[in-house]
């Protein structure tokens, strides 16, 4: 009723190009963007950046990244979390032996060397497909934790081999509270998440989906696999390695190079499927699955007055997440994302369905 | 559109912890991080229900501590990171300011937050060992020993049961250990060792989770090491002792860190774990005033955490003396800024830095035998912790050696370098200390 466009005209390119076209849907967003800057600094505890907020923003980042490469160019990785571990290291590195770089240019180089490791890792794309490109992919989950603790000049010789992020400040402003912190990071997901919308809706996207949906199609129609696969690589990378670079500067603060093991890859992987395959929004969803609904299913029995064990809380939270994962899978396979826009397919129509 | 579900939850998140952090009067929250499931469940439980018993007994025996009930909040951490960092937020919200994380990766993650939210991290035998520097870590507490003084002692009983550090020469020391952080962290021990005592060192980093050990173990052999010092974790310390029995090396030549030397470790092990050593910064014994008072207090009324099922254990003990830790630095703290008051980050750690346990105070807390004197102070975050070797028996440990004393002298320079790089990298000053 209040959300249907019959009667909005778009009367040049600009407004049919835009990423919202409903002004409806430009209201929900600048509202959303105002509740995230302005309205949750003003409610929000340090339990909730640090313990919530912070995670969600360096997975989501990370699982947007794979979602690029999975969801919108069809090429199957389980490196993510390896990718994510070259971007700290390599900002980690920036950051400490040039300590007058910006922090965003570190973050940007972090993103660019994670960027180069990607294609490397890609390379094998142009050969293999699917589960076996999956499996290729997993070389760079075993290689690149190991090479960390192999050389330890990427951990400047510490003994243990753990990383510990320096000060955070950007044009003098110190970022050490937890809000600013937030902040820090809402601001980097938003710029990215921005362009990754901008990006998959332009040539580059187009072509990644061309590849996705039928690459000798795509090829016969004049789109190069070559090109295709290697920046899709490469631009999933990058994103992944600030998410990495964030995961330690902003949320961790230290970390070992081996702590970015395969269960978080297969972490950022399950975000994507359940938030929903090819799909921006649905990379937020699912780091919201993914992360958080554990959290807060840990803390429903207290809430409701039960006194349970812990070990039992945390039984009955694998349980239950466990069944959730399979009655969204079975009502949606398509994700998140998906329902959301069933949602406003109805809104759209409601209250007179055909 | 980044979905209304989100905000909701946040709302709901938000109202729940601010409903939470509305303090309880006159009731000190200990906070517990606790792995009670996951892969690494079969260490953590036995810790977990020690620690929460020994509290309960102040409470049930003593009645709190100077009248100050003592509360429990426990959280479930799954020895995962993220999770732990999750728990220490929660559990800092709700009043904690002693935490114990046990994990090397939470840990390190928590030292950077614990100087500005206040809160003491106690790392008993794990963690950074150059937190032990108090006046570059003040918020951390190491005590009553690190990996490195583990390996100090493990170096030290080696060389006296071969009859002294001058036949250590020529001799061949295998370290296994756990390629991650926690089992790297000794090497430079190690290796000043092996060059001031002349034996040779030969690291065999086994790839984690190192549940196959087969061909590392066929290297061992051929390297023929006198003495092999274990530093595993979890599952591998049961495979390394199997393989052990497997390719015939003796497990009285082999020596486990405190976390490589649990009962889990050698139960799954079964027989091929007998006269396997371990070292210990507690005592094994079950003979203690303390655990009599436990049955009595606790397991024979049905309170002790699940009834009592790792009453005793090796685990239990070292959760038990972690509680027994926590509480002593609150009693120190109380008589400082004020008895039977709730204190809070900077009283206890105050407690922290005032902990002086003489023969005479663990005697009155029933735990003779169990623990040697130990006296912290602000520039030292670890004391002069005693290390003792216990072996297997097969069906309990069993005090092989004395009390060994780490060699602290050769230590310090180590953790005051590592200290000062990581002061240097962070851009922190270093604290000054009045002197004691």
């Amino acid at each position: 009723m209040f959300y249907r466009e019959s009667g909005q005209y778009k009367t040049s390119y600009r407004a049919d190009q835009a990423i919202f076209t409903i002004p409806q849907d430009r209201v929900f967003f600048a509202l959303l963007m105002l509740a995230a800057f302005v309205g949750i600094p003003l409610v929000a505890t340090n339990y909730i950046y640090t313990a919530l907020l912070i995670p969600f923003l360096c997975l989501a980042l990370a699982a947007l990244g794979l979602n690029i490469l999975t969801g919108y160019c069809g090429q199957l990785s389980l490196g993510t979390s390896a990718f994510m571990g070259v971007g700290a290291v390599a900002a980690w590195n920036l950051a400490t032996r040039v300590p007058d770089l910006n922090i965003l240019v570190v973050f940007a180089l972090a993103g660019l060397v994670t960027a180069a490791v990607g294609m490397f890792f890609g390379l094998p794309s142009l050969r293999i497909k699917g589960f076996y490109l999956a499996v290729a992919t997993l070389a760079a989950q075993f290689f690149l934790p190991w090479l960390f603790v192999k050389i330890s000049w990427f951990t400047n010789h510490a003994a243990s081999g753990v990383i510990t992020a320096p000060q955070l400040t950007l044009f003098g402003w110190s970022i050490d509270t937890p809000m600013e912190k937030y902040l820090f990071a809402l601001g980097v997901v938003t710029l990215l998440a921005l362009a990754a919308k901008n990006l998959v809706r332009s040539n580059p996207g187009r072509q990644w989906m061309a590849i996705r949906d039928m690459d000798i199609a795509a090829e016969i129609i004049g789109i190069r696999p070559v090109v295709a696969k290697l920046t899709a690589f490469a631009v999933s990378s990058f994103f992944i390695g600030i998410a990495g670079a964030l995961y330690l500067f902003v949320y961790l603060g230290s970390a070992e190079p081996d702590g970015f093991t395969i269960t978080m890859s297969f972490q950022v992987l399950f975000m994507i499927i359940i938030g929903g395959l090819g799909s921006i929004l649905g990379s937020f969803l699912g780091a919201f699955f993914i992360l958080l609904v554990p959290i807060f299913l840990t803390r429903v029995p207290p809430m409701l007055g039960f006194d349970l064990s812990t070990a039992l809380v945390s039984h009955l939270e694998f349980m239950v997440f466990g069944a959730l994962i399979v009655i969204f899978l079975i009502v949606e396979p398509h994700g998140l994302a998906r329902l959301w826009q069933i949602t406003k397919e109805k809104l759209r129509i409601w209250p007179f369905p055909y | 559109m980044k979905a209304t579900k989100w905000i909701a939850s946040l709302v709901l998140g938000a109202s729940l912890a601010g409903g939470a952090a509305v303090a309880v009067a006159q009731e000190q929250v200990i906070p517990s991080m606790v792995y009670r499931t996951g892969p690494y469940a079969p260490s953590g439980i036995p810790v977990a229900d020690g620690f929460v018993d020994y509290v309960n007994l102040m409470n049930e025996r003593d009645g709190g501590l100077n009248g100050v009930k003592l509360r429990v909040e426990e959280c479930e951490t799954q020895y995962n990171t993220e999770r732990g960092v999750e728990c220490y937020e929660r559990l800092k919200a709700l009043g904690g300011t002693i935490f114990s994380p046990y994990s090397t990766g939470i840990t390190y993650a928590l030292i950077d937050r614990a100087p500005t939210d206040k809160s003491v991290i106690f790392s008993m035998g794990y963690g950074r060992a150059s937190a032990t520097v108090g006046n570059i870590f003040p918020w951390v507490f190491t005590a009553p020993a690190t990996y490195w003084g583990g390996a100090s002692a493990g170096i030290q009983y080696i060389a006296k049961e071969l009859g002294g550090k001058d036949k250590m020469k020529g001799k061949k020391v295998a370290y296994v250990y756990i390629d991650i952080a926690y089992g790297k962290e000794p090497i430079p021990v190690f290796q000043n060792y092996a060059e001031e005592l002349g034996f040779k060192l030969e690291l065999v980093p086994v790839p984690a989770p190192g549940l196959e050990q087969k061909s590392i173990w066929l290297q061992i052999r051929q390297m023929r090491p006198d003495y092999v010092y274990l530093q595993g974790w979890g599952a591998m310390n049961a495979v390394s002792l199997k393989e052990a029995a497997a390719v015939g090396f003796p497990r009285e030549k082999m020596l486990g860190i405190w976390w490589s030397s649990q009962d889990s470790d050698v139960q799954a092990a079964g027989p091929a774990a007998k006269g396997y050593k371990g070292l210990s910064f507690h005592g094994a014994s079950k003979d203690l005033q303390v655990l009599k008072d436990m049955k009595k207090f606790l397991v024979d009324k049905g309170k002790a955490s699940q009834n009592g099922k790792h009453f005793g254990e090796i685990g239990y003990l070292r959760g038990a003396a972690n509680a027994m830790f926590t509480i002593e630095a609150l009693r120190a703290a109380q008589e400082k800024h004020g008895k039977g008051k709730v204190m809070n980050g900077e009283q206890s750690r105050d407690g922290f830095e005032a902990i002086n346990l003489t023969d005479a105070s663990i005697d009155k807390l029933g735990l003779k035998g169990f623990l040697q004197p130990l006296k912290l102070a602000c520039d030292n975050h670890l004391g002069d912790g005693k290390i003792l070797v216990v072996q297997w028996q097969g069906d309990q440990w069993k005090p092989v050696s004395d009390w060994i004393l780490p060699e602290n002298q050769k230590l310090w320079p180590l953790y005051l370098r590592d200290a000062e790089t990581y002061a240097r990298e962070k851009n922190i000053a270093s604290r000054t200390c009045v002197k004691s």
